[in-house]
């Protein structure tokens, strides 16, 4: 392991660290007004200030960063295994099912994923209890996040299906179930980590990007998209500069995620 | 007899290639219209399924009268057969209607015609700035071959890689540089990412290398042997490049008030305007396709000339 990912490691655990131990360390909840002090500069009750309606920003971004951190994986996961299903089953089948899965994958993929994105979360409901907010922006972003990895996986996948120890297999009378279990599965399974590790930061950043355009997670529960949407008023970078901090606190995670993933696929290499 | 030989000989890889050419023009031209009718359908039927698409705001006007909400519900009536409304839809475009808009209350096309230009515009020198930017850094990074010039390079592009979109268009606001920029920040990362990987790549291809070892200089080696090697691959990147600054258009315009296309789908998007949205999105799946496929024709056509 190089330098660069045991920094990048380090970083992300602890981040995931401070971000599961938001209970402890914020002063309070991520939704308590303190209604003396709206739009409070940095001091040491509010570290970093409190936003234009009183909530402390530090606890915000502790817990924002909880939700981003936890549910962008999960996304991720429901991406992965979608795109198992139609791109592997339909790279190892072939024939007609390959045709029909890579089909509606382009179609897919010839929406600009941004594009894609905010209309499907537009057409749903903007009304609904935060914790659904969270729920279905998570959800969406994983539903339609599937059909890149799906490419890949079935090409691995119809690769596997021509491959020697595949043909012996199936002559000697293994079932194609068990074949696939068995054999084609196992060798699915580094692509299908790799897809899974890819996605998680594609995934923080779609949620931000969604956020600030105001169709992410819904108030009052904090993500770093909503977080970033305190931009949005900003005349000048020296005005307020600790807006920056969730900005900051992305890109750093992004980066670790960036240095892990390259380091492993120089490995790969 | 020995010449016509040899210009049969001659003629049979250009016919094979010109072939080649026209058998792909038109299976990507059949495999273009079905993906953009069938994107257009998904977007029909994503918007009429979508919760509270019965409802029009104006229906809770006081000053209209029972007669009028009555018009308006009938009017969104007429959309709830997805499969009719595109039908319909698909009807009057080839006459050059693409209806009205439900939110903003004009013609579709003239609402597309007024803003059009302005998107085009964006995303042209958008893509001008971010393959020239990515370029000249991928271009110089295989030529000066230093681990501190590729490794500042890359964690440029990467810190740019890091931040949204959206941030990059706020940003631009706050700085007050044109939304082309920031598009262009947006694609840059992307494009330099792969052309300096498929650079590097090339270059240890063992005609290159050979070619070093022979003494033929740096630059000679770089745009005769390495760039026309890589050249095919950043055709194909030229045309997703192009799909990567049609959906950055979407936040820099929403975020910038700028009046194009990304503004108006993203308008259309929380209006729920089924006319608009599914037509944005015919256009958007288009133009992506159409990129995409221009693309792989010259590829091909290179690849062809190649050989």
């Amino acid at each position: 392991m190089s330098i660069w990912r045991r920094v990048g490691c380090v970083v992300l655990l602890l981040v995931v660290g401070v971000s599961l131990a938001a209970s402890w360390l914020a002063p309070a909840g991520y939704a308590k007004q303190y209604r003396e002090s709206p739009g409070a500069p940095p001091s040491r009750e509010h570290w970093l200030g409190t936003d234009e309606i009183g909530r402390d920003r530090f606890a915000r971004v502790v817990y924002g960063t909880r939700i981003s951190l936890l549910l962008a994986p999960a996304a991720a996961l429901v991406s992965t295994l979608m795109a198992a299903f139609m791109g592997g089953l339909a790279g190892y089948l072939g024939g007609t099912w390959e045709r029909l899965a890579m089909a509606a994958t382009d179609v897919f993929l010839s929406l600009p994923w941004l594009f894609l994105l905010i209309t499907v979360r537009a057409l749903l409901p903007l009304n609904v209890s935060p914790i659904l907010s969270v729920l279905v922006t998570f959800c969406m972003l994983g539903l339609l996040g599937w059909t890149a990895a799906a490419r890949v996986l079935c090409a691995t996948a119809g690769s596997l299906r021509s491959a020697d120890f595949i043909r012996q297999a199936r002559a000697s009378g293994m079932s194609e179930r068990r074949l696939f279990w068995i054999h084609v599965f196992p060798n699915l399974k580094p692509v299908l980590f790799a897809q899974f590790w890819i996605s998680i930061p594609t995934f923080i950043l779609s949620e931000a990007n969604l956020g600030i355009l105001g169709l992410g997670v819904a108030e009052p529960m904090p993500s770093w998209g909503g977080l970033l949407k305190e931009l949005e008023g900003l005349v000048s970078l020296r005005e307020e500069p600790w807006k920056f901090v969730p900005l900051l606190l992305l890109v750093v995670v992004v980066t670790s995620f960036q240095v892990m993933l390259s380091d492993q696929q120089e490995v790969n290499a | 007899m020995p010449p016509a030989r040899s210009e049969s000989l001659k003629a049979r890889p250009l016919l094979r290639v010109i072939e080649m050419i026209l058998r792909k023009i038109a299976r990507h031209t059949a495999m273009l219209a079905a993906t953009v009718l069938l994107g257009g359908f998904l977007s029909a039927t994503l918007v009429r399924f979508a919760p509270g698409f019965d409802v029009d705001e104006s229906q809770l006007d006081p000053h209209l009268s029972a007669e009028s909400v009555r018009a308006i519900r009938g009017s969104r009536l007429s959309q709830s057969n997805v499969a009719r409304f595109y039908i319909q839809l698909l009807r009057r475009a080839i006459h050059g209607d693409l209806g009205t808009s439900i939110s903003l209350g004009q013609p579709v096309t003239s609402l597309l015609r007024e803003r059009i230009p302005l998107t085009m515009r964006l995303v042209a020198f958008g893509l001008l700035f971010s393959w020239s930017l990515a370029m000249a850094l991928a271009l110089s990074a295989a030529y000066i071959r230093t681990l501190a010039y590729d490794g500042l390079a890359t964690v440029v592009s990467g810190a740019l890689l890091c931040i949204p979109a959206a941030v990059l268009a706020l940003l631009s606001v706050i700085w007050n540089v044109p939304g082309s920029l920031a598009i262009g920040l947006i694609v840059f990362p992307r494009v330099y990412r792969f052309a300096r990987n498929l650079l590097a790549k090339a270059s240890t291809l063992p005609h290159i290398i050979t070619a070093r070892a022979k003494g033929v200089s740096e630059i000679r080696v770089l745009l005769w042997h390495v760039v026309p090697v890589a050249g095919p691959e950043l055709l194909a990147l030229g045309g997703v490049s192009v799909s990567i600054a049609v959906g950055a258009a979407i936040p820099v315009e929403a975020l910038c008030g700028l009046a194009g296309v990304g503004q108006l789908a993203w308008q259309a998007a929380l209006a729920r305007d089924l006319p608009l949205l599914t037509t944005i999105t015919v256009l958007v799946t288009l133009v992506t396709l159409l990129a995409n496929s221009g693309a792989d024709v010259i590829r091909c056509m290179w690849r062809g000339q190649q050989a």
